[in-house]
């Protein structure tokens, strides 16, 4: 069982990277570098600051279109493509393929992070020309950065599942947006009463919290993470990723294929 | 059971376990970082970067600030600090969407009032309204909003006068604008001024807290104001008798009043052995500057339920 999900996975990171997923990694180095020559040249005292702001939300953004992008086409390429029919009528079962897809794209995405995160760090040192204790806080805000990837590639997966892929898009991307800003979403739903209360009470907590895991702004301030705060997000990435990936399971596993 | 049933009831079972354990989990991260979101939010305390930085969605988020500042001033225990982040949200609100009146008409009550009952800011609250002034001029009730922090909590009365004066100017003012221009400039009786404002924020409002704040202070305006012939009652009956009456009773019966003086909810007032006379439920009227009890501090009125 283990050796067909390892399997699955392999295929899936060596087809995202025969797509040319990589391929971003050049349009992130020209963005960070250029960021890097440019902020040191017009402004003052806060060129570390920006370069640690746009990259590690080049990071985000450019890892959550990945995410999105390719997790949609995951199972609904592999159908249209027939390829699909071949996988199945091997000895490997439904949930196999999608948890073995799962973690074909998230290796791809971790990877792709690795290169990025030596990108920032090579642009932090081009302009502050030493690293110092608080740089190493950068390291917890991309670990958080690749716990979202986790749930957007689950989440993606589930859509896929079941969706068209400019369907899946759409939802993918509306619940990235709406998971940004899931506090205020609870924010929101302790100031309401009665059934819209309860409602909203029970959407906020259904969509992915996707603010605890942004410390982009705290880290370019060099405000330190609470140890527990990075088990707990350890911890609901992991939970929410499963439920997502459970329910497309689910899905998958009752889906007329014919 | 079939091996596809069996993965469906795993899988269901899986859904089911994984999604309690992550709203669990959820629960604990916000009370690992509950100010998170407000103290988050101020790293970017331009509202010009915040503005460009909406693309062209400004009212939403201006929208979404206004919540903030509002669920903000709902955890009271913040607002006496010198962290305070109230006027900073107020003002990216504003900024974000310049027409939101209700942010500065709530906003100045919010700034204005000394703690707990605001974040004891008046100059700031002036601050916020004169923005809304400036990019509202038509609307007559920030004039008034304004000319009531130069009176209620600055005692401005000349500020006050211009503020009440300028708005009586703006097309289809209340009239009662001219009236408060004109008690100003004469410096009116305080409760008469001061009852004529509340009474005019009661009748001018449709929002259930104002009105509600505007009745709880001129309530505690009344009893101000009988404590006030009260002390006036008890310093005469001294001045007959060589001593301070014991009770109430006792100045009632003195002065010959038909049954005892009562608060607005017709508790009868009382004289305490130190000679001060007190309201008998202190909560009932927390804006009242007489008749409550030294050190008393008063539960936090005009909130948002959390």
């Amino acid at each position: 069982m283990r050796s067909r999900i390892v399997h699955i996975a392999s295929n899936t990171f060596r087809e995202a990277v025969r797509d040319r997923v990589l391929y971003n990694l050049i349009g992130f180095a020209l963005l960070l570098s250029g960021a890097a020559v440019l902020v040191g040249q017009i402004s003052i005292d806060i060129e570390k600051l920006v370069v640690i702001n746009l990259g590690l939300t080049a990071v985000s953004l450019f890892g959550v279109v990945i995410a999105i992008f390719i997790g949609i086409g995951l199972v609904s390429k592999e159908i249209e493509k027939r390829t699909l029919y071949t996988v199945l009528s091997r000895p490997v079962r439904r949930w196999e393929f999608i948890v073995g897809k799962f973690f074909g794209l998230s290796g791809t995405l971790v990877v792709n992070t690795f290169f990025m995160a030596i990108g920032v760090f090579a642009a932090l040192f081009y302009v502050s020309h030493k690293f110092v204790k608080a740089d190493g806080l950068i390291l917890v805000a991309l670990y958080f950065i690749v716990l979202e990837f986790l749930i957007i590639v689950s989440l993606a997966l589930l859509f896929s599942s079941f969706s068209s892929p400019l369907l899946s898009a759409v939802f993918a991307f509306s619940l990235f947006v709406i998971g940004s800003f899931a506090e205020d979403l609870r924010n929101f739903a302790r100031m309401a009463h009665g059934i819209s209360g309860w409602l909203a009470t029970a959407a906020a907590y259904l969509v992915p919290n996707f603010s605890a895991f942004n410390v982009i702004s705290s880290i370019a301030h060099e405000q330190p993470v609470a140890a527990q705060l990075v088990l707990q997000n350890t911890l609901y990435a992991l939970f929410y990723a499963a439920t997502a990936l459970s329910g497309a399971v689910l899905i998958f596993q009752h889906r007329d294929l014919k | 059971m079939k091996g596809r049933d069996q993965v469906t009831v795993i899988a269901a079972a899986c859904l089911v376990l994984f999604l309690g354990a992550s709203i669990m989990m959820l629960r604990r991260i916000d009370r690992t970082r509950p100010q998170a979101t407000l103290q988050e939010v101020l790293y970017i305390s331009s509202p010009k970067v915040l503005k460009r930085a909406s693309l062209g969605y400004d009212g939403l988020l201006a929208d979404i600030y206004w919540t903030r500042a509002v669920q903000y001033f709902g955890r009271s225990h913040h607002l006496s600090g010198s962290d305070n982040l109230l006027a900073p949200l107020l003002d990216i609100t504003t900024q974000l969407d310049p027409h939101l009146l209700v942010a500065y008409q709530f906003g100045a009550s919010f700034l204005a009032p000394r703690p707990p009952n605001g974040a004891g800011q008046p100059e700031r609250a002036i601050q916020l309204m004169k923005y809304g002034i400036e990019n509202n001029p038509n609307d007559w009730h920030l004039y008034y909003d304004l000319g009531f922090v130069y009176y209620m909590d600055l005692k401005d009365y000349k500020q006050a006068a211009d503020a009440f004066e300028s708005g009586s100017k703006v097309p289809d003012a209340h009239p009662f604008m001219k009236v408060m221009a004109a008690q100003m400039a004469q410096h009116a009786g305080e409760f008469e001024t001061a009852r004529m404002l509340w009474s005019a924020t009661y009748q001018s409002s449709q929002d259930k807290q104002i009105r509600q704040n505007a009745l709880e202070h001129l309530r505690a305006l009344r009893v101000d104001e009988d404590i006030t012939h009260l002390e006036e009652a008890m310093t005469r009956f001294e001045q007959r008798n060589g001593h301070p009456p014991a009770s109430i009773a006792e100045l009632a019966a003195a002065e010959g009043w038909h049954g005892l003086p009562a608060d607005p909810d017709g508790h009868p007032y009382k004289i305490t052995a130190e000679g001060r006379i007190e309201v008998r439920v202190p909560d009932d009227f927390p804006f009242s500057a007489k008749g409550l009890p030294p050190g008393y501090k008063p539960i936090p009125r005009f909130h948002t339920p959390e």
